[in-house]
């Protein structure tokens, strides 16, 4: 398995892996908001949060066509199922989805607390969204995988991945973008919806890989 | 060791494409499965292997012991498809596919040198030829022990002299005990193998 992980990491960092383009994304989205919100600097720390979090969460979607695509075309995911004695498909998803949040999306986790400067976010604010982004991204990868599984035999899946994964994702950007808020504004709370931001990743690392090796199972052909 | 195919029926999109296949298979035998383009030659390696549903009867593997307890995990699986990565080197493809499959074999460096590609295990797996890439992909089949052999198509590419090395790997691999099943058009230079024709 970490023979596994590892090679998915030096895949998305060579040429053609795409590990940089989810960052340039995230860069590009937040970059231009304040030349479209305009330069009112509470309206900016106030939308902050929730800028990063919906800039990032579509920046996590970007990449996942490839997840098993990659694999599918080239036969090695034919061979991945063909060990599943030794290694059982849901692990070996799993450890495709860790790999691909390592290469793909702690870059962006990683650029957040510069990216809330630009949205003029106070550093405990900004503390908080890229501590509830680290916490909360995971789980738009496992849910993204098993979007990835249903659609590894259409060859331009992505946009389909994004539309089927969209909404399954929205409970936790609103508890992500809630938690960030409740750590800067006092009546709100932090930890609770920041426990179940938790809690949603940890349901998602059992759910998400094994629907998506469910789902891979029956796509061989 | 056993590989035994009982009744076996393929279909492909809701057509049968065949039906009542049946073989047994001991240590150190071989089938080639030959017939004409769209007999199911594929077809039937895959449900073999286990990568496709059978429509009918089923595939068993008897006497592998701990370690091969089915036939997916007795089996490596030579598709038309190399399964390595162009971005990697041949040696990373290799040595990923040793670590991962389990039941190490040769090393990376030794099977290499036996299919001929000795010295060129640092070079991206995209920078070689068809042949060459056949030939890294027959590698993978010693990196890592399998009792069972599924091969499609395998000598597609190859020139005769690494035609006439994989003939000979293939004997090694029989006479240690292995069983091949190849589905082929070219004749394989296997002799005493068991002949399956598929026709339509």
């Amino acid at each position: 398995m970490w023979s596994l992980f590892l090679r998915d990491i030096r895949l998305s960092i060579r040429a053609g892996g795409g590990a940089l383009i989810g960052v340039i994304f995230f860069l590009a989205v937040i970059a231009t908001i304040p030349f479209g919100v305009g330069p009112d600097l509470n309206l900016l720390a106030r939308i902050g949060p929730a800028i990063l979090w919906i800039a990032a969460l579509l920046a996590c979607l970007l990449g996942l066509d490839r997840l098993f695509q990659a694999d599918r075309e080239d036969g090695s995911l034919d061979l991945l199922a063909l060990n599943g004695d030794r290694h059982m498909l849901a692990l070996t998803v799993l450890t495709k989805c860790l790999a691909h949040w390592t290469g793909s999306v702690l870059p962006l986790v990683v650029a957040a607390p510069l990216l809330g400067l630009f949205m003029n976010m106070e550093p405990l604010g900004i503390g908080a969204t890229a501590l509830t982004l680290l916490v909360g991204t995971p789980a738009i990868t496992f849910i993204g995988a098993a979007g990835a599984a249903v659609a590894v035999a259409l060859p331009r899946g992505g946009l389909l991945i994004s539309v089927l994964v969209l909404p399954l994702t929205i409970p936790v950007l609103i508890f992500g973008v809630s938690a960030s808020y409740g750590a800067v504004a006092d009546p709100a709370p932090f930890l609770q919806p920041f426990l179940i931001l938790a809690a949603l990743t940890l349901f998602l690392a059992v759910l998400g890989p094994l629907a998506a090796a469910l789902a891979l199972r029956h796509g061989t052909d | 060791m056993r590989l035994i195919a009982e009744n076996l029926g393929g279909e492909r999109g809701g057509e049968t494409v065949f039906s009542n296949i049946g073989f047994a298979l001991d240590k150190g035998e071989a089938l080639i499965v030959t017939g004409p383009n769209g007999a199911g030659k594929s077809t039937l390696l895959r449900i073999v292997a286990g990568l496709l549903p059978a429509a009918q009867g089923k595939v068993r593997f008897e006497h592998g012991g701990e370690a091969f307890p089915t036939v997916a995990s007795a089996s490596h699986y030579l598709g038309h498809l190399n399964a390595m990565k162009t971005a990697l080197s041949v040696e990373e493809n290799l040595g990923f596919w040793r670590a991962f499959q389990g039941e190490p074999g040769l090393g990376v460096e030794e099977a290499l040198e036996t299919v001929a590609l000795g010295g060129l295990g640092h070079l991206p797996f995209g920078y070689l030829s068809t042949g060459q890439r056949r030939r890294a992909s027959i590698a993978k089949l010693l990196v890592s022990r399998r009792p069972v052999w599924l091969l499609d198509e395998p000598t597609a590419g190859l020139d005769k002299a690494s035609e006439e090395r994989f003939a000979g790997l293939m004997k090694a691999h029989l006479r240690g005990g292995g069983i091949v099943v190849a589905a082929t058009h070219l004749p394989l230079g296997l002799e005493g193998a068991k002949v399956l024709g598929m026709g339509n």
